[in-house]
């Protein structure tokens, strides 16, 4: 059984449909890109799959768990699932050690004593380890980004959301993000991102989701995708990203 | 001016301390009073049901659009009509503690709504819960924005409890008409009374930035 069945999916904001009867599949360790157009649905999306936004029609499921309707479970499914954000959302007010150790501690699933020990070893996976004690703001956009991914990491969570993470990055620090993510994939994190980097899509995604007024247009691997798109909205959209 | 004579003063330093005294429960009273009050009436502003909301909504709205020395006398004066007979000292309480409140649940419920919505998601994305997200995530940083306001709605409150005097309140403010009646010395009481407000207003200016200072070290985007 895949681990994210999305089956038929509808949600509206207001009169505005934003997804129709969208349907997809993640299998455990597969990467998976969406690309498409800004309004295409793509963010919308990603953020059904952790309930921050509520379906209209249709079922999703995590690891056989609805996320749907009532969620009883909704905090533990959270635990599970990851979530990136295009602007890092780190809490200004806690020290970097403190972001990553506050849900693990809070949530019973690391002791205070076990905390820094906790923070360094996520720490060490995006590389940096030594701003453990600085706060947000003292730190770049791309370190902020790699320790909001070191904080995901915390909870050991099944599957990993990116939200367009590089999408507000200056450009040289879009690399150090992209690279940390790429290490992830390669020790087999389940990932689904949304972004605009079309190399990252390429080189390092499983399968392509390309998403067109609110539907999925097309999907397959990179390869495949990109050599023959089969529709002309996708032939365009490529067109239209060739330089990056 | 040539006659400046500040020693017929000298005799009543008991009475100004005593003054003194008086203001400064009075602020302390109110402020600490307000503060429940605007926090609740921040929190029923944000969650609680409608009609509630527009009973608050009215409350912080006469509060705010009339002179608070009407608020005093209608505590003193009004109330007694209903059979709540009040000393002067308890009436004052009460009607700055519901003038600071008023205002209060302003400040409050602003600062709490400083906080951006991705905050809140973002805690909520970590399995959070939310009394977990507002006491870890939303609490602190809202205290930050909240925090300058309060103070100077303080400092408003500690000159204002001058107007208590006007029921007899034996306040500073009182403490001088008395003063001036007996020694017929009127600048120099009333020069007295306003250099002891603004020390006390900068002692606790002073007092506030060095709190504030120690309780919000993290640094903010500039």
């Amino acid at each position: 059984m895949a681990l994210v069945e999305i089956r038929n999916v509808q949600k509206s904001f207001g009169a505005l449909k934003v997804l129709h009867d969208v349907s997809l599949s993640i299998e455990e360790g597969e990467i998976v890109t969406i690309i498409g157009r800004s309004g295409s649905g793509k963010s919308t999306l990603l953020r059904c799959i952790n309930a921050l936004e509520e379906i209209d029609g249709g079922e999703i499921l995590i690891e056989g768990q609805k996320v749907y309707g009532k969620m009883p479970n909704l905090k533990e499914l959270r635990q599970r699932v990851g979530i990136v954000f295009q602007s890092f959302n780190l809490f200004p007010h806690l020290k970097v050690e403190r972001n990553i150790t506050l849900a693990p501690t809070l949530t019973g699933r690391a002791s205070k004593k076990d905390a820094r020990e906790l923070a360094l070893s996520c720490l060490a996976k995006v590389g940096l380890e030594e701003k453990v004690d600085s706060y947000p703001e003292q730190l770049s956009g791309g370190q902020q980004q790699r320790v909001a991914i070191a904080r995901c990491l915390a909870m050991s969570p099944h599957l990993m959301l990116f939200d367009e993470v590089t999408s507000a990055l200056d450009p040289e620090l879009v690399g150090e993000v992209l690279k940390v993510m790429e290490d992830m994939a390669r020790q087999g994190m389940t990932m689904v991102l949304v972004t605009h980097e079309m190399g990252f899509a390429r080189d390092v995604a499983t399968k392509i989701v390309f998403m067109h007024q609110g539907r999925v247009w097309e999907e397959g691997p990179p390869s495949e995708l990109f050599a023959n798109p089969k529709t002309p909205e996708l032939r365009a959209f490529i067109g239209s990203t060739r330089q990056t | 001016m040539g006659n400046l004579n500040f020693r017929p003063l000298w005799r009543y330093q008991d009475a100004i301390i005593e003054g003194i005294v008086t203001t400064l429960w009075l602020t302390v009273i109110a402020t600490l009073a307000g503060l429940v009050i605007g926090t609740i009436c921040a929190l029923v502003l944000r969650k609680g049901p409608k009609p509630v909301r527009y009973l608050i909504y009215t409350y912080i709205e006469i509060i705010r659009n009339t002179p608070p020395i009407i608020q005093i006398f209608i505590v003193f004066f009004v109330f007694p009509g209903f059979g709540v007979r009040l000393d002067p000292f308890p009436a004052a309480s009460i009607a700055l503690s519901l003038y600071f409140g008023a205002y209060a649940s302003e400040i409050i419920r602003s600062g709490l709504d400083s906080i951006p919505r991705s905050q809140v998601e973002a805690g909520h994305c970590l399995g959070l819960s939310g009394p977990q997200v507002f006491f870890h995530v939303v609490l602190a940083p809202a205290l930050r924005n909240i925090y300058p306001s309060i103070t100077s709605q303080f400092v408003l409150v500690l000159l204002g409890t001058s107007i208590a005097s006007q029921i007899s309140t034996e306040e500073l403010f009182h403490t001088a008409g008395f003063i001036d009646s007996r020694t017929f010395r009127s600048f120099e009481v009333y020069a007295l009374v306003a250099l002891i407000y603004v020390l006390l207003v900068t002692a606790f200016r002073l007092l506030f930035a060095l709190i504030g200072k120690l309780a919000f070290r993290w640094p903010t985007r500039r």
